[in-house]
């Protein structure tokens, strides 16, 4: 306490303002307050959101989480569909809450119940009325292979008539059960490979 | 008082004498049921509707059933329901396979309209009199009969390897991977 | 123009198809075609046991397949001519009770769903997964019980399963006023729903309608109350009926049915408390039912039957039955005609919404498209017991 210079206190007192414990300095450097050069210009560009990645990661991506599924319950198996629908197995924690009711604005058809032979032709009529890309999921073991009923009614198996992407078994699975097999045809989606089609290339001056 | 179905016979042979009425008989058939001619199934229908006292408004159902050996192969069945004397009451009516025809009762009830279609769906038993026979459940272009005794299930064949051809033997390269078996040794 | 609604769409309620005829908005012919879920059960019976059936049932009206399973399970028992034990009945009486109301719950979720009040859909399958987590509790499924069998039950009654129920029937009336509260005194349901698809009692009982249908028409006629089976005529509960016959009626009649089969299902837990949490769940009689496990270690005769009945089936008399119950949506009966052998030689189902849909012209001639969908709806059919 009777030492004055500020620069070397002589006993460590209890409290100390911030005036003691950190005198201000100048600061070393002085910060310049808008863009200098150019790199600092495209620094800048970048921080307010462009990314780089492939196309196809992002248009995999971008199909995986915003699936439109078809409403075509066919039989039980479109109860346990409407419950993950419902509050408690909420499926539009996975993008694919909107059942669309025509199938020229869904992407996948979750074919949900026994397919009966009069219904065949209808379901193949849906299927390809579906825009392209376009997945389909059999949902219970009637569509997978034709279930409990192996008789002159049922189709043995949706994909007789359909290319199934996923199967999902059960009679009628759980919902959790058919939002694992929603979760593995996304992991299907995000991993498939993207067509782009030829690159343009600039036309030569001159060229026929 | 609750109707009783003799008391139903018994009107019905007072309205039709002359008609060949017969109880079917047997220990287990659980509820009262009554064979008529196919010719006169319209008219004793109308009179069990029109009835005060039975008043067999309602036609539960109707549907066949086939006992192949058995001639006259086909049967239909018809199960009224009385809602105001809270009675049910079974006709019946033998359809033989070589003509397999059965007045319509679509006049009296509506209702059978769909059953009678069902019914000619499944056994090919013509309804005489019906609006539109036509295949109800089936497709319209199936060919054949399929609930007859003599119509197959129609099922697949499950899929195993020793009926399936082409069966794909085991590469020699899987042979090497695969583990030795483990034979028990007594100790 | 003709307009076909076709086998796919949002408001069928299944696999239907409607082809209309219309003058504008006005429908002037409407034909329904179905046959789109065909799936061959009454054949497939013919080469089944009966118990082989019972799983067959559980896929016809899928929304209440206890119901279905009550029925044939009551039919052949009629035709064996067995008495049911009392415990048996009361397990019974409260599953269907449950189902009735699991039933109704998702009629009343899909029906709104069609006029367009999204809401009373989530709050109905809300009380619906209760519902079906006591069935997951007492069987193992949710939906496809299979948890009756004939001449009892598959297996005792868990721990806990009555307390379970207990609660979900005490909470369940005031989920009832829920749903009222958001439709019953709701301008546009009733703008949606009162006089539309009007249904006089004499065209009901003429076209064989049963059910909330018929009674929503004014004629009380519940086959619970008329011709009881499994022990109902020892439970106190009220009919509703309607009077106009239009879906509002239908639909005050159902909601009325649903808080009484509260109450029934509440007279049937208490039953079951007195008469002990665990008991007898099967007939005794080992010609046609199972013998308890322990027995089938112990006795010889046992092992004999268990042997028998498992792996032939069991032999029902020669003869032929019919019954009928008061399903969720009508008067669903199977009819047995029995040769002796352990396959049952035809097997016919009377299923309700097969009658009811036959009305559906009857119900929207002259009237509006829309209120094709709303007639639909108040119906209450599903396509898998109107196809089989």
């Amino acid at each position: 306490m009777s030492d004055t210079s500020p620069q070397k206190p002589a006993a460590p007192t209890p409290f100390r303002t911030l005036a003691q414990a950190a005198p201000p300095r100048t600061p070393d450097l002085v910060m310049p307050t808008g863009p200098v050069s150019d790199e600092d210009r495209m620094r800048d560009e970048l921080e307010k959101g462009i990314l780089f990645t492939k196309v196809e990661s992002v248009v995999n991506w971008a199909r995986a989480n915003a699936i439109w599924p078809l409403g075509f319950g066919l039989a039980c198996c479109a109860i346990e569909m409407m419950a993950i629908a419902g509050p408690r197995f909420d499926v539009s924690r996975f993008g694919a809450e909107v059942f669309r009711g025509s199938p020229r604005q869904a992407d996948l058809m979750i074919v949900a119940g026994r397919v009966s032979i009069k219904m065949a032709p209808v379901l193949r009529q849906l299927y390809d009325q579906m825009p392209d890309p376009k997945w389909v999921i059999a949902m219970g073991a009637c569509s997978s292979c034709g279930g409990v009923f192996n008789n002159y009614a049922i189709l043995q198996g949706v994909d007789k008539i359909v290319p199934v992407d996923v199967y999902v078994p059960g009679c009628p699975p759980r919902p959790e059960g058919l939002i694992h097999g929603i979760m593995k045809l996304q992991e299907k989606i995000l991993s498939s490979k993207v067509e782009l089609g030829p690159i343009p290339r600039k036309k030569r001056k001159g060229a026929a | 008082m609750p109707l009783a179905p003799e008391r139903v016979e018994e009107k019905l042979r007072e309205r039709f004498p002359g008609v060949a009425f017969e109880r079917q008989q047997g220990e287990a058939v659980r509820d009262f049921t009554l064979y008529l001619p196919a010719d006169t199934l319209v008219e004793a229908c109308r009179f069990l509707r029109d009835d005060p006292e039975c008043a067999f408004a309602m036609l539960s159902w109707m549907g066949g059933a086939d006992y192949l050996p058995r001639v006259p192969r086909f049967e239909c069945v018809y199960s009224l329901l009385s809602l105001q004397r809270a009675a049910r009451f079974t006709l019946k009516v033998r359809v033989p396979e070589e003509q397999p025809r059965v007045p319509s009762v679509v006049e009296v009830w509506p209702t059978a309209n769909w059953h009678e279609r069902e019914t000619y769906d499944f056994y090919g038993i013509t309804f005489t009199g019906h609006p539109d026979l036509t295949r109800i459940l089936l497709p319209e272009d199936w060919l054949g009969w399929p609930l007859r005794k003599d119509s197959p299930l129609g099922y697949e064949e499950v899929a195993f390897t020793h009926n399936t051809p082409g069966r794909i033997k085991p590469s020699p390269a899987l042979k090497k991977l695969a583990p030795k078996k483990v034979r028990y040794r007594a100790q | 123009m003709t307009l076909n609604m076709g086998p796919q769409h949002p408001s069928t309620h299944g696999v239907l198809r409607v082809a209309l005829e219309l003058d504008g908005e006005n429908v002037v012919a409407c034909k329904p075609v179905i046959g789109y879920l065909h799936t061959g059960m009454e054949k497939q019976a013919e080469y089944k046991t009966y118990t082989q059936s019972i799983p067959q049932t559980d896929r016809m009206d899928y929304l209440s397949p206890m119901s279905n399973n009550l029925a044939l399970c009551l039919s052949a028992e009629k035709l064996l001519g067995v008495q049911i034990p009392e415990r048996v009945q009361a397990i019974r009486v409260l599953l269907t009770e449950l189902t009735r109301i699991s039933a109704h719950c998702v009629w009343l979720g899909t029906h709104a769903i069609d006029i367009g009040a999204l809401t009373v859909f989530w709050y109905c399958f809300r009380e619906r997964e209760k519902v079906l987590s006591i069935y997951d509790m007492v069987c193992g499924a949710r939906m496809t019980a299979s948890y009756f069998r004939v001449g009892g039950l598959a297996m005792d009654i868990p721990e806990g399963f009555l307390e379970r129920c207990d609660k979900f029937v005490r909470e369940m009336p005031a989920h009832i006023d829920e749903y009222e509260s958001l439709l019953t005194k709701n301008p546009i349901w009733i703008a949606r729903t009162k006089n539309v698809a009007p249904l006089p009692a004499a065209d009901a009982i003429a076209w064989g309608v049963t059910g909330p249908s018929l009674r929503g028409s004014g004629v009380k006629w519940d086959l619970r109350k008329a011709e009881p089976y499994s022990g109902y005529e020892t439970y106190e509960f009220d009919v509703p009926v309607g009077s106009r016959g239009d879906a509002y009626d239908r639909f005050q009649v159902r909601v009325a049915e649903m808080r009484q089969s509260t109450k029934i299902a509440r007279q049937a837990i208490d039953r079951i408390q007195q008469m002990g949490e665990k008991g007898e769940y099967r007939l005794r009689d080992f010609k046609y039912v199972l013998p308890p496990k322990e027995e089938v270690k112990t006795s010889m005769e046992a092992l004999i039957h268990h042997f028998k009945i498992v792996a032939h089936g069991f032999f029902p008399p020669v003869g032929e039955a019919y019954l009928a119950i008061e399903a969720p949506k009508g008067e669903l009966g199977f009819y047995f005609v029995s040769d002796g052998s352990a396959r049952p030689w035809r097997m016919k189902i009377r299923s309700p919404s097969f009658v009811n849909l036959q009305a559906l012209p009857v119900m929207v001639q002259g009237k509006l498209v829309a209120d094709v969908i709303a007639a639909i709806g108040s119906i209450d059919i599903v396509l898998g017991e109107i196809d089989r």
